[in-house]
């Protein structure tokens, strides 16, 4: 990693595309993203961590990109809900955020599929969430994937209509 | 954001020679409380040391405990089979705590070592004798529903938000720490300390030093733990109050418990004189209830800007009394 001043150069995947860059160090993934990459997809809410409208895929796990670093990146896959259509066809979580009505404004949802996306992914390994007893094999209710997708705050509300999504594309 | 220059340490000992060098030095692990630390302009480091690599992010058997990797993610943590299974109430504390997205981002070392939620210690703008000694205390008088009730000084009525640190004080767990002097063990009920006159430091650990790996020892009365955490939604919030609990009963008489309280102190508070009250009476709510009550007969609450927190005194007695007769009337 270069050491240069603050400017450090980084190379990772965004959506299946290789970039190298020389960003400074401060710079996170979701600015990076949005800034010099111009892929708009995940939003910038809080920048806190707070609302989950910046959730990517980082190597097949759902983070918050205005948590991670740019240089820390080095070497990763990063999907975005943009990546997420390939070759035309929607992801089926972004299919039944549609089928489902699942969004009002439109803001927080590509946070809301990315986490979805995840969080199915988290369930078919078996691992527990906090609505359910960790010492059996979890149980895929709408309690359970409420409090899944607890870190997605969605400002209109839609989390009815998210939640049916999600179900949907469990079964899918 | 202050500049800051960042290293990948080729390992844990030369991590450590970096961070000892160089005052305004931090170690960087998930990063989730560092960044946001780093975005309020509460902590000016000029170098980060990315300790992710450095670190073991693996969950080995250990002379019939466990011993956790620095760099293992909370979320792998909570899914592992023996943690859940051996510990469940670690598992509960992890999952408890946070979102899904940071707990796949925060590591084993970084989650007991985050700071207070104390919004006076997150508002620069703000007197705080935790960010800037001897500036004063904002939340004394303040908005104190989240503050302390045992422990706190008039310097800093802060409580710790992490729920893993509560479980593994309950648990016994022992911290292995690097540093420029070598290698050391600490008793996580140690780690933490209580404000005092130096509320700066929420550890006993010194500039440089390196949690390396979180042992949990063997430990059957562990298999019948449970982490109950009351807060004000449902989810992805800080815990008023919570507890850590574990529990023995032999023909309905309590032969031995372990018991930790978070979201009342400064440090993660393990409840040994509540312990000692259990053990040997019958398994009832009047005895959790006296034990509980013991534990917090020093309790200081605060007034306050939003009706303080004297709430927290019955609401922790409860919460003991409704986990205990859990574990007794359901064991695991």
């Amino acid at each position: 990693m270069g050491l240069s001043g603050f400017r450090a150069e980084v190379g990772f995947r965004v959506d299946g595309e290789p970039h190298t860059l020389a960003v400074d160090t401060r710079s996170t993934v979701l600015d990076v993203l949005r800034d010099t990459l111009g892929n708009t997809s995940p939003k910038k809410g809080c920048d806190r961590g707070q609302c989950g409208a910046c959730t990517v895929l980082l190597d097949g796990r759902r983070v918050l990109s205005c948590l991670v670093l740019a240089v820390t990146a080095g070497g990763k896959d990063i999907l975005t809900a943009k990546g997420l259509a390939a070759n035309g066809r929607l992801h089926p979580v972004q299919q039944a955020f549609l089928d489902n009505d699942a969004l009002q404004c439109g803001y927080c949802t590509p946070g809301q599929v990315c986490s979805a996306v995840g969080a199915l992914d988290e369930f078919a390994d078996g691992k527990p969430s906090h609505a359910g007893d960790v010492t059996a094999e979890p149980e895929l209710t709408r309690a359970e994937i409420a409090e899944r997708i607890s870190g997605n705050l969605c400002r209109c509300g839609a989390y009815t209509a998210i939640i049916s999504a999600i179900e949907q594309a469990a079964d899918a | 954001m202050r500049p800051f220059d960042y290293r990948t340490p080729a390992n844990a000992v030369t991590a450590v020679q970096a961070v000892t060098e160089h005052p305004a030095a931090a170690f960087l692990g998930g990063g989730t409380n560092l960044l946001d630390h780093l975005k309020l302009g509460i902590t000016h480091p000029d170098l980060l040391v990315d300790v992710t690599s450095v670190t073991a992010d693996t969950i080995e058997d250990f002379q019939g405990g466990l011993l956790i990797g620095a760099a293992a993610r909370n979320s792998d943590i909570a899914a592992d089979y023996r943690v859940r299974t051996r510990y469940p109430a670690l598992a509960e504390a992890l999952l408890s705590g946070a979102s899904g997205q940071l707990r796949n981002m925060a590591t084993a070392a970084g989650n007991p070592l985050q700071r207070t939620r104390c919004p006076y210690f997150q508002d620069p703008t703000t007197p705080c004798n935790k960010r800037r000694p001897g500036s004063g205390c904002a939340a004394i008088g303040g908005f104190t529903r989240g503050h302390a009730i045992l422990g706190a000084s008039t310097h800093c009525v802060a409580t710790h938000p992490s729920d893993m640190a509560v479980a593994l004080t309950a648990l016994d767990a022992t911290v292995h720490v690097l540093s420029a002097q070598g290698e050391r063990t600490i008793p996580f009920a140690e780690l933490h300390r209580l404000p005092g006159a130096d509320p700066t430091r929420d550890t006993v650990l010194d500039h440089g030093d390196l949690i390396t790996l979180i042992e949990l020892p063997y430990s059957p009365i562990a298999r019948q733990s449970r982490y109950y955490k009351v807060r004000d939604r449902a989810s992805f919030a800080f815990a008023l109050v919570s507890v850590a609990a574990a529990l023995t009963v032999t023909d309905g008489v309590i032969s031995d418990a372990r018991l930790a309280f978070g979201g009342i102190a400064h440090k993660p508070w393990r409840a040994n004189r509540a312990e000692q009250i259990l053990i040997g009476e019958p398994a009832t709510d009047a005895t959790y209830r006296l034990a509980a009550e013991h534990e917090l007969a020093d309790a200081r609450t605060l007034d306050g800007l939003d009706g303080g927190n004297a709430f927290k005194v019955p609401l922790l007695i409860r919460t003991v009394v409704s986990v205990l007769r859990r574990l007794a009337e359901e064991p695991r």
